[in-house]
């Protein structure tokens, strides 16, 4: 009787970061897990939702729970897009013929890390990565999915690896969707500080949970001429799994 | 989110961040409030004092017709007056109307939000008086002629030494770059304007109905000075700033000051109950308590009520990112931070601050600390929702989500719109990233790379190692 899950890929892991999701599959199989993959998702929505556009955002999300229809466990390697289905799915179909899939699909959906804690009870791990390494809890993660404790253990588990907390950690990067290139000017203002952050911990290896941040902060690290190594965590775990 | 209004936002936030003083005074301010405030979760069961909160702004915003009405007629039995002023306007002429009955020379004001928030001063003078923010705070922005910068502190952003250049000003000589000084200086011109002030002006923490009590919740004794040396005192406070009785205010009392300013309790919390009576040693002849309403009865009943909750603490700015970047002034109204981002638009119409509710990242930290519960970043987005839906979305984003929603729909529509994406992207990535692109990918890399576009999407990868599909 092994677990099956199905991976969310989301939209930036599908077509700029296709690594991460292999990652991702790497570690869940080396765990016994049976991972699939539904073609039929593409995009939760989020970007339209964060925007106003409800009724498009809806229709996103109405394709998404038809490709989740059959999925045991849904797991995602961004913790903004599975926030977007736990928190906003429910509400978004509420009073509406897809409410109880939602609240459905919600219930059953999770970030990798949390997956690995909460629900494969992982409490120890044949990784290995020697590096001085510093993580950034993504907002959604941390705030909506409440998600804090389970990538700090996860990387607690990692022989080698000395974890470096971030200052400021709970600030947001400044990313926020649209609000990169809406409010772009901000948006680089907060990313500044974040780098400032990383860089002063002196890690040589910066782990996050969500591509869409890391994709901000690894950005201006190298427009500011860092070379400063960035993955998301799913990376970590699977380059440096025993064989 | 085009137009005048938008350049004059960007204009504010360049302002801001082009100031390092200003970015050092915000940041600092930010880290000793949050550090304090981490101390008052150590201290206190703070989840359940929340609770308690919560219950009581609930159930007095639930009832507020009841509790207005039952606080109104309480002033009225206890001597004073009550104008429930429908608008700013409304509320403005009953205050000038006054001024000029009495023939007021000087009029004190303690610190209040809604009279900034109903441009009271001005209509004031404009009556004939001259106006002092007894408040150090309000003073300050006051001299400077500028808007409050936070709703707690409302010269966080000013420096020793600015403070000193506007002191010295109002001096006629040059005075010490010393707090110690400075607010001697303070405390000896406001003494003088407490003695000869017509009417005092103060706003209201809490008006508890049940016995027509004001209650203020302040820590540099002026509040007190305002609201018992003039023969005139008038109350000016948002319509929701009650609460039933004396019991209810204990939580509030508790979760006020360590929210607000990182303090187990201020220095004074004035609890004051009609004017004079008979034998009373001070006091003012007469009380007036104007109850404005501007817009927050339509909130009533609306998905915004819970914004009504709020207890005005400020812990919102203080834990807001973007906030810490922009500052108090770049939102350009009576309520800076989150919650004026949310209020603003709320009290004064979507169309007059389009840019607020975009100007989140949606981190959600408002929302996490907010002492009444307020789920703000939620807020913000019914009011990107609102927005679109009366018609502000642009044609372009317009096109472009609906473009999305349906290619949502079409798996390989989708894979598709990659490969083109993927292609287009080629040209301008250089040794493993995009330094430069046009649109909207440039309003990105104007500051930072953006990766460069896999060369096999991740649907192409699974297909190619799992031949039987998923």
């Amino acid at each position: 009787m092994s677990v099956r899950a199905s991976l969310m890929v989301t939209c930036l892991g599908d077509a700029l970061f296709p690594r991460v999701g292999v990652a991702a599959v790497r570690v869940l199989e080396a765990l016994g897990v049976r991972v699939d993959f539904p073609r039929a998702q593409t995009c939760c929505g989020q970007p339209a939702f964060n925007s106003g556009y409800r009724d498009d955002a809806r229709r996103a999300a109405r394709a998404y729970l038809r490709a989740f229809a059959g999925s045991e466990h849904v797991v995602s390697i961004s913790g903004s897009c599975a926030a977007m289905v736990r928190d906003k799915y429910p509400a978004l179909f509420e009073g509406r013929p897809e409410a109880h899939e939602a609240r459905a699909l919600a219930a059953r959906t999770f970030e990798l890390s949390e997956f690995l804690v909460d629900v494969l009870r992982v409490d120890d791990l044949p990784v290995t990565r020697h590096a001085r390494a510093t993580l950034h809890h993504s907002c959604h993660t941390r705030r909506t999915l409440g998600v804090v404790e389970q990538p700090e253990r996860l990387l607690g588990m990692v022989e080698g690896l000395q974890y470096v907390p971030l200052p400021r950690a709970q600030d947001c990067c400044g990313f926020g969707g649209t609000f990169a290139v809406t409010m772009p000017v901000i948006s680089t203002a907060m990313v500044d500080e974040k780098v400032d952050h990383i860089l002063g911990t002196g890690a040589d290896l910066v782990v996050g949970l969500d591509m869409s941040c890391l994709m901000n902060i690894e950005g201006r690290l190298r427009r500011r001429g860092s070379a400063l190594e960035v993955r998301h965590l799913a990376e970590v775990l699977a380059q440096g799994w025993a064989r | 989110m085009t137009g005048a209004s938008r350049e004059a936002f960007d204009r504010r936030v360049d302002s801001a961040l082009g100031d390092p003083v200003l970015q050092e005074v915000i940041s600092s301010g930010q880290d000793y409030m949050q550090a304090l405030q981490e101390q008052a979760k150590a201290e206190l069961d703070w989840p359940a004092w929340l609770d308690a909160v919560e219950a009581v702004r609930s159930h007095t915003i639930a009832h507020l017709d009841f509790y207005a009405a039952q606080f109104a007629d309480n002033v009225e039995r206890l001597g004073g007056r009550v104008c429930f002023a429908a608008d700013a306007a409304e509320a403005r002429e009953y205050v000038a109307a006054l001024v000029k009955r009495k023939g007021a020379k000087l009029v004190v004001k303690s610190k209040s939000m809604v009279s900034e928030e109903i441009g009271l001063n001005r209509a004031l003078e404009e009556a004939g008086a001259e106006v002092v923010e007894t408040d150090l705070g309000e003073l300050i922005v006051q001299l400077a002629g500028e808007r409050p910068f936070h709703i707690v502190a409302p010269a966080a952003h000013k420096s020793l030494a600015q403070i000193r250049d506007l002191f010295s000003t109002m001096a006629g000589e040059e005075l010490a770059a010393d707090a110690g000084v400075l607010t001697t200086f303070a405390r000896h011109v406001l003494r003088e304007k407490f003695l000869t002030a017509d009417i005092g002006i103060s706003g209201c923490n809490f008006g508890v109905a049940a016995t027509g009590t004001v209650v203020l919740v302040t820590n540099e004794g002026n509040g007190r000075m305002t609201t018992t040396l003039p023969q005139t005192h008038v109350v000016v406070m948002g319509v929701e700033r009650l609460v039933p009785d004396l019991q209810s205010l204990e939580p509030i009392l508790a979760v006020l000051p360590w929210a607000g300013a990182g303090e187990r309790i201020t220095a004074y919390v004035t609890a004051i109950t009609g004017p004079r009576r008979p034998g009373d040693g001070d006091g003012p002849e007469e009380l007036h308590v104007v109850l404005v309403d501007n817009g927050r009865s339509s909130i009533l009943g609306s998905k915004y009520e819970k914004i009504l909750h709020c207890i005005r603490c400020g812990a919102c700015l203080d834990a807001c990112p973007v906030y810490r970047k922009i500052g108090g002034h770049a939102y350009d109204c009576a309520y800076p931070g989150p919650i004026g981002a949310v209020l603003s638009p709320l009290l004064d119409g979507l169309e007059r601050h389009p840019e607020l509710p975009f100007a989140s990242s949606l981190c959600g930290a408002c929302s996490e600390v907010c002492s009444a519960r307020i789920p703000l970043a939620d807020y913000l987005l019914e009011l990107r929702a609102d927005a679109v839906a009366a018609g502000g979305g642009s044609a372009s984003w317009t096109a472009g989500f609906r473009g999305f929603a349906e290619a949502t729909r079409r798996p390989r529509a989708w894979a598709l719109g990659e490969r083109v994406a993927k292609v287009a992207l080629r040209p301008f990535e250089r040794h493993g990233s995009v330094r430069w692109g046009p649109g909207l990918l440039g309003l990105w890399t104007r500051s930072r790379d953006f990766p460069p576009w896999a060369r096999r999407s991740f649907r192409e990868l699974w297909r190619s190692r799992r031949p039987s599909g998923s």
